[in-house]
């Protein structure tokens, strides 16, 4: 599934929660329910850190060319939004990592959570993604 | 007592909603909101007198230095510091610190000597005396603390000593809201010859205060966290301290006169503002403390006394909950943490049910060291907040907790 069809896939989820609380139990749930990152990847290497809750995130080029990413967080919100970014761009192709616009994070009523005052280290780990893309494509070039 | 309602409609800010909810503010000790008088004092400025201070021949400019130098004298009287001289506007209470370790500190402190500190100082209170000290090669020393968050006075004999140059504390914690005993600091500081800087953030909202009566050297706070504008600070500083510091910043406004083999500086205060100052925001700085001064000091800290009281009567009877800093004096200020929830989490969960609180370590990492915790979620109170907030906030919190669990 491409990454644009994922991210579709997610707002077609989230339209039918009625109020924030459905919403957010949703990515609670998410964040309960994401496979935690291996030990030895929660490393500082791997550290994206927040200025409150701490997101690690590991990227991993595998034979198919295509991208592995494991994530976690300590604070459960984080971890759920950082569940629906990983789902969204693991097992892609580097190039479309690098290229393809993330855009259902403000459809689905979350854009706050992009903000940096937010500091929930969200927005810097798409951008950290987005660096593996952009990384692992020219490795493969 | 004090008619919480009437001050409420004053700040248009509280009249409105937040995620479809009535905004719950209570994230007071990160900045408060602002009264509509203090609101329109800055828009009258700009369309009624708006003028470079100090220099203009005009009328404007006659004018606005009038209004400017108003407030320096109501802020004198606000601390009841003996003149207006000893009254320097600043950009907040980081730039007042910042002053006083860059003039005061790199003439006064050498190697070995100690600065003083405590456990539950905020960042700008830390890091300029540790820039400080790198240069110089002097020596940190802290304040320690007891669980409940209050100092550990009788360390004060050995942490003080011939080769402390410095105490500088924070007269009401923001992290905890731990009333510090201060008067009993300055009296040992001054008796080996140490000078006291108080970082009065916190408390100049809370309680009055007197400069002369606590014969501090220094004393620093934000127009922002007293009902004024951001971007405004002052730093009182006894005058024959002030006088004998060299000036920090160059420019206009702090010289006598320039040539370029010798420039003669401004008299005090001026000799420490250089540069054109936010001067709508020292006039409106002026409106907020007659704010603060229309008000009974006894009631408002009575009021606040009773929004403290009931947050944490209310915060105890939920399970897990785990308060931080239990000194029997304190300000509005309660940081808490609920079972192994992260703050990030409790905060944003209220914030959708329009309560807003401060989460995280409040620029007091060391502090959070000491109990272990990355941080916690910090309700602050102001005179504005109310009883019925306080079970708002205890319900969204209850509501949050259940999402949580
Ligand atoms: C105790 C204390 N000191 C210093 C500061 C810094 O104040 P400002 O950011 O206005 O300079 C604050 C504000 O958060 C504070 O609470």
């Amino acid at each position: 599934m491409s990454i644009e069809s994922k991210q579709q896939e997610i707002i077609e989820e989230f339209s039918v929660f009625s109020d924030w609380m459905q919403k957010y139990e949703y990515i609670i749930d998410l964040g309960k329910d994401l496979p935690v990152i291996e030990n030895d990847y929660k490393t500082d290497d791997n550290l994206i850190k927040g200025c409150q809750s701490r997101v690690w995130l590991h990227a991993q080029l595998i034979e198919t060319g295509r991208v592995q990413f494991t994530a976690d967080s300590d604070a459960i919100i984080t971890k759920g939004l950082v569940a629906l970014v990983v789902r969204v761009f693991d097992n892609e192709l580097p190039a479309d990592i690098a290229s393809t616009d993330l855009h259902f994070v403000k459809a689905i009523g979350l854009s706050e959570h992009l903000s940096p005052t937010r500091s929930n280290g969200l927005a810097s780990m798409i951008k950290q993604i987005k660096i593996y893309g952009l990384a692992f494509s020219a490795n493969h070039a | 007592m004090l008619d919480v309602h009437a001050i409420r409609s004053l700040f248009p800010i509280l009249q409105q909603q937040v995620h479809g909810r009535p905004l719950v503010y209570l994230d007071n000790a990160a900045t408060t909101q602002k009264p509509i008088a203090v609101i329109e004092r800055i828009d009258a400025y700009y369309r009624t007198t708006n003028a470079n201070i100090h220099r203009g021949a005009h009328h404007l400019a006659n004018i606005s230095t009038e209004h400017f130098e108003q407030t320096r004298e109501k802020t004198r009287a606000f601390l009841n510091a003996r003149e207006t001289a000893e009254i320097i506007f600043t950009s907040g209470t980081t730039d007042s610190i910042n002053l006083v370790a860059q003039t005061w500190g790199r003439q006064n402190i050498g190697a070995g000597d100690e600065i003083l500190l405590s456990m539950l100082e905020h960042h700008s209170n830390i890091v300029p005396w540790q820039m400080l000290a790198e240069e110089k090669g002097a020596v940190i020393r802290v304040i320690p603390i007891h669980d409940n968050g209050t100092w550990q006075v009788e360390s004060l004999d050995t942490l003080i000593n011939e080769r402390t140059k410095l105490v500088a504390v924070n007269h009401v914690s923001n992290a905890l809201g731990t009333i510090n005993p201060i008067e009993t600091l300055i009296a040992k500081a001054h008796a080996t010859g140490a000078k006291v800087l108080i970082d009065g953030a916190q408390s100049v909202t809370h309680m009055p205060v007197d400069v002369h009566a606590l014969d501090c050297d220094f004393y620093c706070f934000s127009a922002h966290k007293l009902y004024g504008p951001t971007g405004v600070g002052v730093l009182y500083g006894k005058r024959e301290l002030l006088d004998a510091m060299p000036p920090w910043r160059g420019g206009g406004e702090m010289i006598k006169s320039v040539s370029f083999e010798k420039t003669t500086y401004n008299e005090l205060p001026h000799k420490f503002e250089a540069g054109t100052p936010h001067i709508a925001g020292v006039i409106a700085l002026g409106i907020a403390i007659d704010f603060v001064q229309s008000l009974s000091w006894s009631e408002v800290t009575a009021h606040k006394q009773q929004l403290l009281d009931h947050a944490t009567a209310l915060l105890l009877e939920i399970d897990g909950v785990r308060i931080f800093g239990t000194a029997p004096h304190k300000a509005g200020v309660v940081s808490f943490n609920v079972a192994s929830h992260h703050p990030f989490d409790i905060g944003t969960l209220l914030d959708q049910q329009g309560v807003a609180v401060r989460t995280g370590h409040h620029c007091t990492e060391p502090l959070w060291n000491f109990y272990g915790v990355p941080g916690t979620v910090r309700a602050s109170f102001a005179v504005y907040n109310t009883l019925e907030e306080i079970e708002s906030f205890i319900t969204a919190l209850k509501k949050a907790i259940h999402l949580l669990s």
